[in-house]
């Protein structure tokens, strides 16, 4: 496991080294094959596209790449989803237009959760019988909002991606956390979907079993969180533990590793849709990929030595910051 | 060691296909990046060009570029850009073969539910990769 980690961290790095050689090699290089495609450039009111007049193109991606390595980080330590701080910061302090931001986000997303779910399903935390009735309703509802997010006027969905972010930080700041959640007794519907498990906890070396409860309200609202997703492209790892763990009442280790796997089936459906609308640039995307994946590599190493409490706070700082940038930029302020 | 281990058999069948899949979309994204930053395919939207494409709607910068939408990047793999989208695309349509994967596992053990959950959900992910749903506006 650690070669293989260490393998993909010296290939990435290979990469990286590639990334910026090309970058340098380009800025001092006026010549270029690639061929001209418009004569002239559309004119875009966006006030972003001044900003970046004077910079090298190699300047953004490459920033990208730092940013989302140091939220791979932070990502870790703080217990969130890369998604949910891909959006609004990218979006609220790059140049690249939210539609783009969007079909970014959710591939960042959907790439950290086909990494994690291999070794989450194998060892029995993640769960296929738990994911597959959720994930057949957030897929669903994640192309509406993808379809809805794409059709909708920037600012509309730029204003309601700042309210999101607020409200998310409302969330994180009061929704509890609870281990092992007291289940008296499963469900109807969760008992003939036979709903339950047994995985091991290498803290306690115990064997746990779990069941849930309240299952047709938990499915009902991953009918809003497969929306959201959609929507603005932030994946779901916020919403899909609280729901998990406190409504349904899956073991805390079992709705982290579930939500995670979840984001793989969820984020696919609408990452297509933004994809087959055109909506995703590979200057954006495979920069972003890179950066978030080698970031949570090196968050691991860190929060196996350590867990900073504070950095928990530093994310619900982070997304108060960018939700109210991303809300005052939709309001036009 | 096993007898720690929870997991299902269906649940391993499907973790076994999307931990290769991952690894081989990964190693294909890393290449055909390759390919287009250092210019061994040439791309169809000059990398220089990018900003000013960048922060446009997708509506206009498809209009700009006069890219279509959809699979059309299929005629275009020869351009260092839209190589990308092989393994971008790939990546995305993991799921539906790990899906594919663990349908007969449910169909031996008569487990119905999950068979027809899995075969919406395969239908599902092949209607949103299929570009038939159309998402327009400003």
């Amino acid at each position: 496991m650690m070669k293989g980690s260490a393998a993909l961290t010296l290939f990435l790095s290979i990469l990286l080294v590639t990334f910026a050689m090309t970058g340098y090699a380009m800025a001092s290089n006026d010549a270029t094959s690639a061929p001209a495609v418009a004569a002239s450039p559309v004119a875009t009111s966006a006030p972003a596209a001044a900003a970046t007049s004077n910079v090298p193109w190699w300047v953004w991606p490459l920033s990208l790449f730092v940013v989302t390595f140091l939220m791979g980080i932070v990502a870790v330590l703080g217990g969130v989803g890369g998604g949910v701080l891909f959006v609004p910061i990218i979006s609220g302090f790059f140049p690249f237009h939210l539609d783009f931001v969007r079909g970014a986000g959710l591939l960042v997303a959907l790439s950290g959760a086909l990494a994690a779910g291999p070794g989450l399903l194998k060892k029995g935390m993640a769960d296929l019988r738990l994911s597959m009735p959720v994930a057949l309703i957030a897929s669903s509802c994640a192309i509406v909002g993808a379809m809805v997010g794409l059709a909708l006027p920037t600012k509309i969905v730029q204003t309601s991606l700042g309210a999101a972010i607020l409200g998310i930080v409302a969330i994180m700041l009061t929704a509890k956390k609870s281990t092992y959640p007291d289940v008296k007794q499963a469900d109807a519907l969760s008992t003939a979907l036979r709903i339950n498990g047994i995985y091991y906890e290498a803290s306690s070396g115990q064997e746990v079993d779990w069941k849930i409860h309240r299952t047709p309200q938990g499915l009902a609202t991953f009918i809003i969180i497969g929306f959201m997703a959609g929507m603005f492209g932030l994946g779901a790892g916020w919403a899909n533990v609280p729901v998990l763990n406190l409504l349904m009442g899956a073991p805390l280790k079992v709705a982290v590793a579930t939500s995670k796997f979840l984001l793989s089936i969820t984020d696919t459906s609408a990452a297509w849709i933004y994809m087959n609308r055109g909506a995703v640039l590979p200057i954006m995307v495979v920069p972003s990929i890179i950066g978030i994946m080698l970031g949570s590599l090196v968050g691991v190493k860190i929060l196996a030595k350590t867990k900073p409490a504070a950095v928990r706070y530093i994310v619900i700082v982070i997304l108060l910051f960018a939700g109210m940038k991303a809300l005052l930029k939709g309001l036009g302020i | 060691m096993n007898k720690k281990i929870r997991a299902t058999e269906e649940q391993l069948a499907y973790a076994k296909i999307l931990e290769l899949g991952m690894q081989f979309g990964l190693l294909m994204l890393i290449i055909t990046f390759t390919l287009y930053l250092t210019g061994l395919l040439s791309p169809y939207v000059p990398v220089r060009d990018l900003p000013k494409y960048w922060s446009m709607p997708v509506h206009k910068y498809l209009a700009a570029t006069h890219i279509h939408p959809g699979w059309d990047w299929l005629h275009m793999l020869s351009r260092g850009d839209f190589i990308n989208f092989l393994s971008i695309a790939f990546l995305a349509g993991l799921s539906i073969v790990c899906y594919l994967r663990v349908i007969p596992i449910f169909l031996r053990k008569k487990d119905f539910i999950y068979v027809a959950f899995a075969i919406t959900e395969v239908l599902i992910l092949v209607l949103a990769a299929s570009g038939i749903l159309k998402a327009g506006g400003d």
